[in-house]
């Protein structure tokens, strides 16, 4: 197909952010009709690179030279120019965030109708959407740090978009303290790396990488910023209020840009240091991660009464179980058998959860903006009975809560017993920590579920009526997608789950993408 | 000695912003801190990038220095310095709405979110 897709991909959110405010000033139906056409035409781009990739092709893009195939410059041994790389792993991510970021605008556009304001909106919107997409899709170091920065941004400022509650600003200003920091150490890794390799490209620095302590100096600080941008446990401060805070359809796409984080995790993880013997003692980093997520995070949202709030607690459990999956397949990654045997079921498990989570987790934000948006307020105890007025947002709920919770026959039931088989080979209690988490998932899901949509009418939500179309479709969309994966998961294993899994460990290929001698 | 000055200069630096990031209570201040700690950063990449003896990476002027300074950290520095002006300018605005929501700039005041 065509091959300058992946700079379409990143084009068209930008042009879209930039124009933002000029469609803005043409009216509400043209500035609605704007909105949703460029996060449609960026999700069919991406859905066009997804099928590309998956088939197992390495799209590479390079900016600014006389050929956009010519990674290496004539006379070179190392790449110079910005390029970009991307393989069924980044195919998947990319197609995760444009799904979101179009059931996220589908459900804006009533949700955020009675705000002013609206063309900072939506340019803050895109120029999210473009440093998540960026993140994905770039095979340099440096330009990943910069496409973590343009979404850290677009972040802030989307989180304090209600800059008349002193929570919104509140949140968004922690946010960006403590991801200015990380950010900064992030620079400070990727210079390191400079200094000593003369490269930033993940490709040719992948070739090039010893073993030593720099090395296992820089790949601690990736982990520590990079976990802390994706929500685990002990740097998860940020993460529950900015997702309760920010309007939801923008918490949708949240939720999706973390992923982009984790896949940076990954990438660096398994590309740039596959079987590197400083990954061992990060495996297992990861995999501590991974639990203690999974763990702290559910026992902090059962206790909680904000239902966007219980939510953002439950986002740090489900990271947790992705980290122990790619953590399990991390630490079989240099011995073959191992990872036939059980290594590389765990990576398809937490690649196959990071879809299905981004997918229901989104859901259950908008479903979550849906009552705020009904009923004016997010504290459960006020809500009650609103299954009568509401059912379409009910039956939507009642989709998101039972896949993450992992009930058969949904979605996170399929992602989760491959982790729990895959994990129980390293040791027995990573499976039952996973458990449990799932159990406790289930009794707060249980408990929201109970308060808001069952039991007696309140004469106080006497008014409340069913969100606009709009608000429905975005959800719409979510749950189709859910219910499709969750009765054809083998599928969805073998033709997406499969190729990614195989693309992140197969590092020569995506070494030789770059440093290949395309002439 | 003289050679490893400037990481000497970095690090301290790096560790000025750090202790004022956790010990100072005045957002101002805080703010601050972080465009040090930026700072520091770039130093370090313009630092890690200059090659002793080397040469301007221009081709009809290096001679025959075969050793060049490469540009890259100088733009990896604009760029980063761009992105810090952002920031900056965006975190003071949101300190003049905390001012305003909460009549206080002091940390340990500033506490809706918490549990």
């Amino acid at each position: 197909m065509n091959q300058h897709l992946p700079a379409l991909l990143l084009a068209l959110p930008i042009g879209g952010a930039f124009l933002a405010p000029l469609a803005c000033s043409l009216g509400k139906k043209l500035r609605n009709i704007f909105y949703l056409t460029v996060s449609l035409l960026t999700l069919i781009c991406a859905v066009m690179i997804f099928l590309e990739t998956s088939a197992g092709k390495i799209l590479v893009y390079v900016m600014g030279a006389e050929n956009f195939a010519l990674t290496l410059p004539s006379g070179m041994a190392f790449p110079v120019r910005i390029i970009l790389e991307m393989d069924a792993f980044s195919g998947l991510m990319v197609l995760c965030v444009a799904i979101a970021s179009f059931a996220g605008a589908l459900f804006s556009v009533n949700y955020m109708d009675k705000f002013s304001g609206l063309k900072r909106f939506i340019s803050l919107y895109f120029l999210l959407v473009l440093g998540a997409l960026g993140m994905c899709a770039t095979g340099d170091l440096f330009n990943f740090f910069v496409f973590v920065e343009i979404s850290s941004i677009a972040s802030y400022g989307l989180a304090a978009f209600w800059r008349d509650k002193p929570e919104s600003i509140e949140a968004s200003f922690k946010y960006m303290m403590l991801s200015q920091v990380g950010a900064l150490l992030l620079l400070v890794a990727v210079g390191t790396l400079y200094g000593k390799y003369n490269a930033i490209n993940i490709g040719a620095l992948a070739s090039m990488l010893q073993t030593g302590v720099l090395e296992k100096i820089v790949l601690a600080m990736f982990i520590a910023i990079l976990a802390f941008k994706c929500g685990a446990f002990p740097m998860h401060a940020w993460l529950p209020d900015v997702y309760s805070e920010a309007p939801s359809g923008v918490t949708c796409l949240l939720v999706s840009v973390s992923q982009a984080s984790f896949y940076g995790l990954m990438r660096i993880c398994f590309t740039l240091y596959g079987t590197n013997p400083a990954n061992v003692t990060a495996a297992w980093i990861l995999i501590t991660l991974g639990c203690a997520s999974m763990f702290f995070g559910v026992m902090m949202a059962v206790i909680q009464h904000d239902v966007k709030r219980l939510m953002g607690y439950h986002s740090i459990s489900q990271v947790g179980y992705m980290l122990l999956a790619m953590g399990v397949g991390l630490y079989t990654l240099s011995d073959a058998v191992l990872l036939a045997e059980y290594g590389f079921t765990a990576m398809k498990g937490g690649i196959f959860h990071l879809f299905n989570y981004s997918m229901f987790k989104g859901l259950l934000f908008l479903t979550a903006g849906a009552l705020y948006y009904a009923t004016g307020t997010r504290d459960l105890d006020k809500m009650g009975g609103l299954a009568r007025s509401m059912p379409w947002t009910t039956v939507m709920f009642m989709i998101g809560a039972a896949a993450i919770s992992g009930l058969p026959p949904f979605s996170g039931f399929a992602s989760k017993w491959l982790i729990y088989e895959s994990s129980f080979a390293i040791h027995p209690i990573l499976p039952v920590v996973a458990l449990l988490t799932s159990i406790l998932t289930l009794a707060s899901f249980v408990k929201v579920f109970q308060t808001a949509f069952l039991g007696a009418s309140k004469i106080s939500l006497a008014p409340v009526r069913e969100v606009p179309v709009g608000m429905l479709c975005g959800m719409g969309l979510l749950s189709i997608l859910i219910l499709f994966v969750s009765f054809f998961p083998n599928i969805f294993v073998s033709g997406v789950a499969d190729p990614s899994a195989s693309g992140l460990i197969d590092q020569a290929g995506y070494i030789n993408a770059v440093l290949g001698g395309v002439k | 000695m003289t050679g490893n000055m400037i990481f000497t200069v970095i690090a301290l630096l790096m560790l000025i912003s750090l202790v004022a990031l956790v010990t100072q209570k005045n957002l101002i201040k805080i703010c601050i801190a972080l465009s040090i700690l930026g700072a520091s950063v770039n130093f370090l990449l313009v630092a890690l990038g200059y090659r002793s003896g080397g040469a301007v990476p221009i081709h009809y002027l290096a001679g025959d220095n075969k050793v060049m300074v490469l540009p890259t950290p100088q733009c990896l520095t604009l760029t980063a310095i761009v992105i810090a002006l952002a920031t900056t300018a965006l975190m003071y605005s949101l300190i003049v709405m905390i001012y305003k929501h909460y009549g206080t700039i002091e940390i340990d005041k500033i506490r809706r979110l918490r549990g």
